[in-house]
């Protein structure tokens, strides 16, 4: 296999999780882009870690599923507070704070 | 670049690991376009669940393992819990994007041009090597020894992040 194809999968989910940050108003949608733009990264890791013969790209891979899981929970929680206190969670009403 | 016929290159995994290419590629646009959040959530499952594929193509398969079991598993559940939560009606919604949403496409746009033109300079034509399955044993090793302090680091971020969640979450 080419290590292009890994690599340019991973670079096209990245670009289209970016696209899903900017564009989306919606803050639940905004996590899904950014568990995409987690999703390209660890697909280059794994990509590496076959490319060298070596775990280590693996046991990263790893650890950025775990932080992952955490980011997610974490996350959700403060879009359930921010609905709890507003009944809104499109982010760009949350400008109390622009200064 | 010769994308099949270059030295040490099975067709056959070219083509699998194509169509789920494909199909992942697809998903992940429906989900940063529809206007369903629900349809988004299930959109998103097959973009992970091609994820935990293309790793087993890669020799991954703890990993894939992890992948399924973590992400199709329990983010998933997780984020159409959050759907359900912070939502009235279930089906289309109107203004789930900023209104300056299509200034998204030229920055995704040019990022992928640089990143492809980075990364097609950079692995020509490098192929992979056909290595089998790399065993759980030295993910294990990986982790107790080398990564060590990091793993313990991780299992604090966890604890921190599930205490994090409850106080944030819960009402009194």
């Amino acid at each position: 296999m080419l290590t292009v194809n890994f690599l340019l999968l991973g670079a096209v989910l990245f670009c289209i999780g970016v696209y899903g940050v900017i564009a989306r108003r919606n803050a639940v949608m905004v996590l899904m882009s950014v568990e995409l733009i987690l999703n390209a990264v660890n697909l280059n890791l794994v990509a590496f870690a076959l490319m060298h013969g070596a775990a280590d790209g693996q046991i990263f891979a790893l650890y950025v599923i775990a932080v992952a899981a955490a980011e997610v929970g974490v996350g959700l929680a403060m879009v359930l507070l921010v609905y709890r206190n507003r009944r809104s969670i499109a982010l760009d009403e949350l400008s109390e704070m622009k200064g | 670049m010769s994308m099949l016929a270059a030295e040490g290159v099975s067709v056959a995994q070219n083509v699998g690991f194509g169509v789920i290419a494909a199909g992942m590629v697809f998903a992940a646009l429906c989900v940063v376009t529809t206007s369903n959040v629900v349809h988004a959530a299930l959109w998103l499952v097959l973009v992970l669940a091609g994820v935990a594929a293309q790793y087993i193509l890669a020799a991954a398969e703890f990993v894939a393992v992890s992948q399924v079991l973590v992400y199709v598993g329990a983010v998933m559940v997780l984020f159409l819990f959050g759907i359900m939560l912070t939502r009235a009606q279930i089906g289309r919604e109107r203004g789930l994007n900023n209104t300056t949403w299509a200034l998204g496409i030229p920055v995704a746009v040019v990022l992928l041009g640089l990143l492809a033109w980075v990364i097609i300079d950079a692995f020509d034509d490098e192929t992979l090597p056909d290595r089998g399955p790399a065993p759980t044993e030295a993910i294990a090793d990986g982790v107790l020894s080398p990564y060590l302090v990091p793993f313990l680091a991780i299992s604090f971020i966890l604890l921190a992040a599930a205490v994090g969640a409850i106080v944030l979450a819960r009402k009194d």
